[in-house]
């Protein structure tokens, strides 16, 4: 006996709060608007959600934020480590809970103030018990290399040095986020175009890593809600159907600092999320209208092009040459401005707008929008999902 | 309130309005050379301040300095840090008399401006002060102590005025934790490198550089070699480990140049770098004495056991030096 969470459940509602540099307000106000906008989107009672999932490092609690909101009994919470590559798994644990009858209706949130608040830019720090990750963090203390840009940083010299990728190859996906963002009033670069040349021109953070490769600090939340699809179509919202939805962890997995295994110049992680993500949905690269691609550093989106297939290994940077990410090319991604441009929600506002591009109601949205993929952060364990239309 | 606080507070009362002295005139008129300075110390590109060009298409005559730049035309620079060569006004009496008094702290809380025009080049700034208010005795996290607001006016050549600006400075006794801290005799904590948390899985391999040595994991079984450490061989599952001396060479697998943030206890720009030591484990450390530019991947690089504080060392590695006998 098989059983498969293919079409089993949809996203029926999304919500968020603004996307600023300083709220004014605590994590937990912003995840119980994000929540109860997810619910209005939705059109369900907060009395209604008998479910819910965040991230393992989400400050808020299930029953906090569920008092907040005046959602009542819950038969299912769960957390999902790994800072942004549980953006989709949690999605994963919502829907195996609606098609397996443990909840009917899920709410799925992140909220935090990461920009006022406790900034991922700082670094990690000493002073906490020796838990495994402090043993890990533990190899790269004393060198410095503590900020997410320079893990990653570490990755891309060597990949650039294998495939002579260039800083202007990774200025094009910086770009095409930024002239999305530029049509988009949430996004904080609002009307704020970017050149190539002013790539270049940005300061280096971690080198071959500038300022504009790196995504922004964002305050905000991000929720949704999910559903069966069966009751989706009851509903007056427009419903984005999960058709695959996986996550994994590589063999030699670290986090962040996958630095021993024979290549560190792809992302094994993503390659078994997509295999398993396409074998699901029974679709291939080539049916995938859109994407929404994690996008905290500009050369993890070439890395993840090519684990999900759009292109062979080490040609991500010809791949998005020509306007490719951009609406009318080949891949229309991170039509939001992304966490490049749009804000920093540890990719929950990918999954709304990945929503959006199904409904048909992006700021910069492509004509063809049957299959969206939508994808978590990496370098860690990871998590994607094809969304696509209720039929 | 005491007698004796009353007549001190008159005291103080009595400088409330007083212009403290003769104008400040600038050493030196407003200047090209300064305003660049300024603008690359602070990284501002607004071109109207450098360029001529830029200046005119924005309506002005020519390139004028930035509006905050005020205060500095008039600074002393070195001579301030020697308050002793300073010529005495009615602001030192002021503060020397609360020092007496045992308000020897001072602190900067508040500074306000406000911008009449801009300066040119050639402007020549002086300034007015006047002590506007003081305020009543106040509890701080510092100590208690008194507020001090003083007004600036900023004037041309022509007298006109140019700007002006409101500082605001607390002198208060220091509160008893400082002084407590002082008497103990320790030296303020100089940043340094963060310490590995040790425990287990890790102490050994850190006693080992204490030692001087560079140790890799060895399975006690089926002999495969792991970096990072792990209680467990994930290729037989023992846990029987041994360990092996690194020789010290190796190639430089990765690297990234670290220019921001600046974390203190480091140096930048920071050269973290993955090598692949010649037993084929690969180790993340920094590279040193090998300038920026110089660092390729696949260049040979050797072990430079070094102390990088009192109690911390680390094992780092340079560029492999050649000639070496």
């Amino acid at each position: 006996m098989s059983f498969t969470l293919n079409d089993k459940a949809a996203i029926v509602g999304i919500g968020q709060t603004e996307f600023s540099k300083n709220s004014g307000r605590s994590e937990l106000h912003l995840a119980a608007e994000a929540v109860k906008a997810a619910l209005d989107d939705a059109g369900i009672a907060p009395s209604e959600v008998d479910g819910m999932t965040t991230f393992s490092v989400d400050t808020n609690q299930e029953i906090a934020v569920a008092q907040a909101v005046g959602i009542g009994e819950l038969t299912f919470f769960a957390r999902t480590e790994y800072g942004g590559g549980a953006a989709i798994a949690v999605l994963l644990h919502a829907a195996m809970a609606v098609a397996t009858g443990v909840a009917k209706t899920v709410v799925v949130y992140r909220a935090f103030n990461e920009r006022s608040g406790w900034r991922f830019s700082t670094g990690v720090s000493e002073g906490v018990p020796l838990t495994s990750d402090m043993l890990h963090w533990s190899w790269y203390m004393p060198y410095g290399l503590m900020t997410p840009p320079s893990w990653v940083a570490m990755f891309a010299q060597r990949y650039m040095h294998e495939y002579g990728c260039t800083s202007l190859d990774l200025a094009e996906v910086a770009v095409a986020a930024r002239k999305h963002a530029v049509n988009n009033p949430d996004a904080w670069f609002y009307e704020r175009p970017i050149t190539i040349e002013d790539h270049q021109n940005s300061r280096f953070i971690a080198e071959p890593l500038r300022l504009l490769d790196c995504c922004q600090e964002s305050d905000a939340g991000c929720a949704v809600v999910i559903t069966s699809t069966e009751r989706a179509k009851d509903l007056k919202g427009s419903a984005a159907v999960i058709r695959g939805i996986a996550q994994g962890a590589g063999a030699d997995q670290e986090q962040m600092t996958s630095y021993y295994r024979p290549s560190i110049s792809s992302l094994p992680e993503m390659d078994l999320v997509a295999r398993q993500v396409y074998a699901m949905a029974g679709l291939g690269p080539g049916e995938i209208d859109c994407a929404n691609i994690y996008d905290a550093f500009t050369p993890i989106v070439l890395w993840q092009l090519e684990s999900c297939g759009f292109c062979g290994r080490g040609e991500g940077k010809d791949f998005v040459k020509n306007g490719a990410l951009e609406v009318g090319g080949r891949l229309p991604t991170n039509t939001n401005g992304g966490q490049l441009s749009e804000a920093y929600v540890h990719g929950m506002n990918g999954v709304n707008e990945g929503v959006r591009l199904i409904r048909g109601t992006s700021v910069n949205q492509p004509a063809k929008n049957d299959h969206v993929l939508v994808t978590a952060g990496v370098g860690v364990p990871t998590s994607a999902m094809i969304l696509g239309q209720l039929q | 309130m005491t007698t004796e606080k009353q007549e001190f507070e008159q005291q103080l009362q009595a400088y409330v309005g007083l212009e403290i002295g003769p104008p400040d005139e600038g050493l030196d008129p407003v200047n090209e050379t300064m305003i660049r300075h300024w603008c690359d110390a602070l990284d501002d590109r607004n071109p109207i301040y450098t360029d001529p060009e830029a200046a005119k298409a924005a309506g002005h005559d020519g390139v004028v300095a930035p509006p905050s730049m005020m205060q500095s035309w008039i600074l002393r620079g070195v001579e301030m840090a020697r308050p002793e060569t300073m010529k005495p006004n009615k602001q030192t009496e002021l503060h020397a008399l609360l020092t007496g008094h045992g308000y020897t702290g001072v602190v900067a809380t508040n500074c306000e401006q406000g911008y009449t025009r801009y300066l040119r080049p050639g402007d020549r700034v002086s300034t007015t002060t006047v002590i506007e208010a003081i305020s009543e005795e106040k509890a701080t996290a510092l100590g208690i102590g008194y507020f001090i607001n003083t007004r600036e006016i900023y004037r041309d050549q022509q007298g006109a005025e140019v700007g002006w600006q409101v500082f605001r400075v607390l002198k208060f006794k220091p509160a008893q934790a400082q002084p407590a801290a002082a008497d103990t005799g320790a030296a303020p904590a100089t940043p340094r490198r963060m310490r590995p948390p040790l425990g287990h899985d890790n102490q050994w391999w850190w006693d080992g550089i204490g030692r001087g040595e560079l140790l890799i994991q060895k399975c006690g079984s089926c002999g495969t070699l792991r970096h990072p450490p792990r209680p467990m061989c994930g290729a037989c599952q023992s846990i029987e480990r041994e360990t092996v001396r690194a020789s010290g060479r190796g190639t430089l697998y990765s690297f990234t140049t670290m220019h921001h943030p600046k974390i203190p206890g480091y140096e930048y720009p920071l050269v973290c770098a993955l090598v692949e030591l010649e037993e084929g484990t690969r180790l993340l450390t920094n590279l040193v004495e090998c300038s920026a530019d110089a660092v390729k991947i696949g260049m040979p690089v050797e072990l430079v056991m070094t102390a990088v504080d009192e109690e911390l060392t680390l094992p780092l590695f340079r560029p492999a030096q050649a000639n070496k006998g």
